[in-house]
């Protein structure tokens, strides 16, 4: 088994630009059901290790050592926040192939309309102990 | 939290008992502690096969005891002799199994400790909790609680507290951080701040049980009633605090026929009594706020007046701007929205970025008519809520008056 971080960002999906609060409210709770639907067919396949979203930009906080003075921190907004992180969902799965099945399948969440949003989703494998020849 | 069975209700009650008969004897709490979780995995594994024995106290107490003396063996055998004549006296410690919970709950209280980890620690000494069960209602690793836990321990180690009630002033103090790790145990498992679960049930669940406890063993105290007062008052309207998709359903919204009218009726009657009893503390206003909205047939039926009044009071009382913001709202019902934003500008400061502050100015905004006021603040709160179902709700009413479905239904938010 290998671990997996699937990473969404807050950025335009490739179908679907507009901001949630401006979609109808039976599409966000679509949207809404397909996420938790996702998580636990995961959790029920005993692949979802966990899932979590994180709370927005406005809240995001840049911090840097700075010597021996008190720390720099930036506070939002920033012009940038569209790369930041909006959620993950770290997952234990046979194969690449699956996770990327997985990650295909949260793109295709539903926007608007029910036409899914096609986030795309980034793939990163979770580095873990040298291999034993195997 | 697990089995649900008679012996583990039974363990439960008797584990702070036990650990209190230990401390007192050894004065040692991180190890007793140890001893008395060894003791009970012990009991929940013979029991059930073997049978409940006649005296399920002092079995755990011998047990944890052996334990103990164990622990203490393998470290210095030197002091056998001193081991083996503690367990000779045991059997002759006056037991007063109420006031060493009570002792237990002070400690664990104790203000130094910050609130994560007297809530920890009491939720396993107190609560009987093992570690794992605490680990998997704050959703974080074992090993991470484990830690926070032993840390608690050590920490009180080295306050040196003595293992007695403290007296007068010092009791008075002691007893609010215990009311106040008690509702925040009770809160998290209600209005959950983490995560995607708006109720973890087992948290409210425990807190409720333990403020039972306490008011058991003080039941002259005013505060202590107001206290369970408060939290079955709003244990209550659980039933129909969510919708099947787990989203949010705010109060003026719910179903009050789902209402648990039981509980509604004993925390009313503990109220109506402790008010009888002359000082009226925090959470006692608190709780006959949540007996007049438990009490109305709907929003509209709601005695505004009287809350409002009970808010202006709340507000002297502890000068919090969160009472305030409720303020407000009950203002905002009786008088009309715009008194309920005029109340809502001194808290710009105070409460800077809040969420909770865009939200009651986003439903009063609305009240008033200004949907596009509304909105702005909906998405502003929406932006800044670290609660996944919060989130959900501002997000959706927010696409809702966007939509243009919204009409102003002069309702406050849950």
């Amino acid at each position: 088994m290998t671990k997996f971080m699937l990473l969404q960002n807050y950025g335009a999906t490739l179908a679907c630009d507009l901001p949630m609060t401006e979609w109808d409210p039976a599409d966000i709770k679509a949207h809404i059901e397909f996420q938790m639907a996702l998580n636990d067919e995961l959790a029920s396949n005993g692949e979802l290790v966990g899932a979590q979203g994180l709370a927005g930009p406005e809240l995001a906080k840049f911090v840097t050592f700075a010597g021996g003075t008190a720390p720099v921190v930036t506070d939002g907004p920033f012009p940038e926040s569209k790369e930041l992180l909006a959620g993950y969902r770290m997952i234990d799965v046979e194969s690449e192939a699956r996770a990327i099945e997985i990650a295909a399948k949260a793109s295709a969440a539903p926007g608007p309309g029910g036409v899914p949003i096609q986030q795309p989703i980034e793939v990163r494998q979770v580095m873990g102990a040298p291999a034993n020849g195997e | 939290m697990s089995t649900g069975t008679g012996i583990e209700d039974l363990l439960r009650e008797q584990a702070p008992q036990v650990l209190g008969v230990l401390v007192r004897r050894f004065g040692d709490f991180d190890s007793a502690e140890d001893a008395v979780q060894e003791a009970l995995i012990a009991a929940a594994r013979h029991w059930p096969a073997e049978g409940v024995p006649a005296n399920p106290r002092g079995w755990l107490i011998q047990t944890a005891v052996r334990k103990m003396t164990d622990q203490l063996r393998s470290e210095q055998a030197r002091r056998r002799r001193e081991d083996a004549a503690a367990m000779a006296e045991t059997q002759a410690v006056d037991v007063t199994g109420r006031d060493d919970t009570l002792i237990l709950l002070f400690m664990c209280c104790h203000p130094a400790l910050t609130p994560a980890s007297a809530i920890a620690l009491t939720l396993r000494a107190v609560g009987g909790l093992t570690t794992a069960e605490i680990a998997k209602a704050f959703l974080v690793p074992e090993s991470t609680m484990a830690q926070r836990i032993s840390r608690a321990k050590q920490r009180i180690k080295a306050s040196g507290v003595p293992f007695g009630l403290p007296e007068g002033e010092e009791r008075a103090r002691r007893l609010r951080s215990v009311l106040h790790v008690l509702y925040l145990i009770f809160n998290e498992g209600y209005a959950s701040s983490i995560g995607a679960d708006l109720h973890r049930t087992e948290l409210s669940g425990e807190a409720i049980r333990l403020a039972r406890m306490m008011h058991a063993t003080l039941p002259g105290d005013a505060e202590v009633t107001g206290l369970l007062a408060l939290m079955l008052l709003t244990d209550a309207r659980r039933p129909s605090r969510t919708g099947a998709g787990g989203e949010l359903i705010p109060l003026a919204e719910q179903d009050r026929a789902r209402w648990d009218r039981a509980l509604i009726a004993e925390g009313t009657a503990l109220i109506t009594g402790a008010l009888a009893g002359g000082v009226v503390g925090e959470y006692q206003v608190q709780a006959m706020i949540a007996a007049v909205h438990d009490e109305a047939a709907s929003v509209g039926d709601t005695d505004w007046p009287q809350i409002l009044a009970l808010y202006a009071l709340l507000e002297r009382m502890t000068g919090n701007p969160m009472v305030a913001l409720n303020r407000a709202i009950a203002a905002a019902m009786v008088h009309g929205p715009a008194a309920g934003l005029r109340l809502l500008e001194p808290l710009d400061e105070p409460l800077a970025g809040h969420y909770r502050l865009d939200a009651v100015r986003a439903h009063l905004h609305e009240m008033a008519g200004d949907t596009q006021a509304a909105m702005a603040h909906y998405r502003a709160a929406a932006a800044r809520t670290t609660s996944i179902p919060e989130q959900q709700y501002l997000t959706t009413q927010a696409a809702r008056l966007r939509a243009g479905t919204a009409q102003p239904r002069g309702r406050p938010p849950a």
